[in-house]
């Protein structure tokens, strides 16, 4: 689960923001919307440990990241959060397959290939894992980045505009895997988003103002 | 897994590694050349000087001199006479004077007329037969030996002078006695016998061929054994050949008219002195120069003097291998730098994944470091293989060969070190950038 309290950050000394407080239980979905250039994505960052926030506090899991080093939340993130992109973002050396090898070696210290077979095989990618990423289709390459983003059962999974480069049907089909997974790995979801489609679904909501 | 991603981030990218992987080939394949070359030369060369203070020969160009008579490969400066170089090679200051005189090849190899003196200083031991005796016995050296499978008791001619094609001497046929071992110096590539053979070889020759450099001698007295080649019926160039025991007497295997090393007013190509006292080291050369038609050089002098001349084009070839090599060090900066934009995301995503900046430094100097390797590896085997093709060459032509099995760990080492330092250097920025890559921004911008 996550919660956060009295958040402020700012880019320049004389600028601060004040980030509405956000809780999320484990297996429920939160979204963050509002319009662009209201701060959706440097609150996703906060929350993610890439930005540090300059006063107040963000709780996952029992953990306050406000009070961990830069190390330490590198560590964190990649031990606790999974995340997904507007744009997935792949080594492009690697097969789809070692791409979720290189997250569970990164996150845990080893390769869990049994793991990641299955995670693939679940989302419907069994015949392409041994494909490059860039030749899955745009659909398929959000679902690998699903996969990739909790093969390390996180804690809580971020995703940042999971649907706006997709179509109607893709997109419908990662909101419910993103949900399902959620569930089942008992973790936080917070979507950021302005898509219409996602938006309509969920009811539990914060809007940035 | 990072060491994995940074072989496949080369692989995935063929035609930027294959750029910057032949560069680093090239240059390490010449500074290997090189160092293999400037070493086993000098050894070759310094080898085959030992014990010879000066050589005595025929005015002229001191260095062609040295290179005919101690390393047998360019042509003598001319002849001198025999008995005025007796009296040097008499002189209290002389510990051991081995006269030479140059005639004929066969197959390209040298014979080289000379005492048993010579053997013995090239550490020349016998494999098989015995040291030659009378006139026209020869002693092969092991790379003769093999190369013309020549065999105790073969027979041949020999073409005059030292080109292969020369007019063939077939009055009088050489007889293999005997077999040297390898020596590891220009002795192995000679065909030795003793100086009046040669004398008596061109004995009563007609001299109506072309006499540039090569050996020329006076008529003797009884030079009448001459006329006997003119009749003969043709034989190949050099050819060994079989004699019918009927025409026995036609190769003169009765010694008793052969000339001997007595025979006054003979002329020899060059001496090879070693003193006992070094005084005549410092003095000879300008003595001899100013009283007599003869030169004195010094073996040392004049291949200091090579090896200097040498040093000129084998450091201006050091220059080129290094610029190669700050190119090719310079198109894997090129390279991981243009990649930078496309990969940032990459870098991002890793980051995300929980990989530490550190992580990514390694990522990217790993990556310029597997290519230098790969780039010495390949270099370091095509500078043998153009050793080796170098030594085939001149294996023909100088009969001199150099091993490219031979690996000289010092400099070697220090070309590698070199190689990885460049990767480490081109490599430097890319990954200090990658280091301080700005997680959220990167992604704030995807």
């Amino acid at each position: 689960m996550i919660s956060t309290k009295d958040i402020t950050f700012s880019y320049q000394e004389d600028q601060t923001f004040l980030m509405p407080d956000l809780h999320c239980d484990a297996g429920n979905t939160i979204l963050i919307t509002g319009d662009s250039g209201k701060g959706k994505t440097t609150y996703l960052h906060l929350l993610a440990g890439m930005l540090q926030a300059k006063t107040g506090e963000i709780v996952i899991d029992g953990t306050n990241l406000n009070n961990l080093s830069n190390k330490k939340r590198d560590q964190f993130r990649g031990q606790n959060i999974g995340l997904v992109f507007q744009q997935s973002h792949f080594l492009q050396a690697f097969t789809v397959l070692e791409n979720l090898e290189m997250a569970s070696t990164l996150s845990s210290g080893k390769a869990n290939s049994q793991k990641a077979k299955e995670l693939l095989t679940r989302l419907g990618l069994k015949t392409q894992m041994h494909k490059k990423p860039h030749q899955l289709s745009l659909g398929q390459q959000q679902r690998a980045s699903i996969a990739r983003a909790v093969s390390n059962e996180p804690k809580l999974i971020l995703a940042d505009e999971p649907t706006s480069s997709l179509d109607d049907k893709n997109a419908s089909q990662v909101i419910e895997l993103l949900t399902q997974l959620s569930k089942d790995y008992k973790a936080a979801l917070v979507i950021v988003t302005h898509d219409s489609r996602v938006i309509n679904q969920f009811t539990n909501k914060l809007t940035l103002v | 897994m990072i060491f994995k991603l940074a072989w496949r981030n080369i692989i995935f990218k063929p035609l930027n590694t294959l750029l910057s992987v032949v560069l680093l080939t090239a240059s390490v394949a010449i500074i290997t050349l090189l160092i293999l070359l400037q070493n086993q030369f000098e050894d070759k060369f310094n080898s085959n000087i030992e014990g010879v203070d000066l050589v005595l020969g025929a005015k002229g160009s001191p260095l062609q001199l040295i290179l005919s008579s101690v390393y047998q490969v360019d042509a003598p400066t001319g002849n001198i006479s025999f008995d005025s170089a007796k009296v040097w090679m008499e002189h209290p200051y002389v510990e051991k004077a081995i006269p030479l005189a140059f005639g004929d090849n066969y197959k390209g190899f040298k014979i080289l007329g000379t005492t048993t003196d010579y053997l013995e200083k090239y550490q020349l031991t016998l494999n098989k037969g015995k040291l030659f005796k009378h006139n026209f016995d020869v002693v092969v050296g092991s790379q003769v030996a093999e190369k013309l499978n020549l065999k105790l008791g073969d027979a041949f001619f020999g073409a005059h002078g030292h080109a292969e094609q020369g007019e063939v001497h077939d009055s009088y046929a050489y007889k293999v006695v005997g077999i040297a071992n390898e020596s590891g110096k220009v002795a192995d590539n000679l065909i030795l016998c003793n100086i009046p053979s040669v004398w008596q070889m061109h004995a009563g020759h007609d001299h109506d061929h072309d006499h540039d450099h090569e050996a020329e001698f006076t008529n003797p007295p009884h030079g009448e054994e001459g006329h006997v080649h003119s009749d003969d019926e043709e034989h190949g160039h050099g050819e060994t050949v079989n004699l019918p025991r009927g025409e026995e007497g036609h190769i003169h295997s009765d010694y008793e008219n052969d000339m001997s090393i007595d025979t006054p007013n003979m002329d020899i190509t060059s001496v090879l002195i070693k003193f006992r006292n070094k005084m005549g080291f410092v003095m000879w050369p300008n003595i001899i120069a100013q009283n007599t038609n003869m030169q004195a050089a010094s073996p040392a002098v004049e291949i200091n003097r090579l090896f200097t001349l040498f040093g000129v084009g084998i450091s201006g070839l050091q220059y080129l291998a290094y610029a190669i090599m700050f190119i090719s060090g310079l198109s894997i900066f090129i390279a991981l730098y243009n990649t930078l934009k496309e990969r940032k995301y990459e870098f991002a995503l890793l980051r995300v994944q929980g990989a530490k900046r550190s992580q990514l430094l390694i990522l990217v100097l790993l990556e310029s470091i597997l290519l230098c390797i790969v780039g010495f590896i390949f270099g370091t085997i095509l500078g043998r293989v153009g050793l080796y093709v170098l030594s085939t060459l001149s294996e023909s032509e100088f009969k001199m060969n150099f091993d490219p099995f031979v690996f000289h760990w010092k400099q070697e080492g220090l070309l590698l070190i070199i190689t990885l330092l460049v990767g480490v250097l081109a490599a430097a920025i890319p990954a200090i950038k990658a280091y301080t890559l700005n997680l959220s921004k990167t992604l704030a911008n995807a």
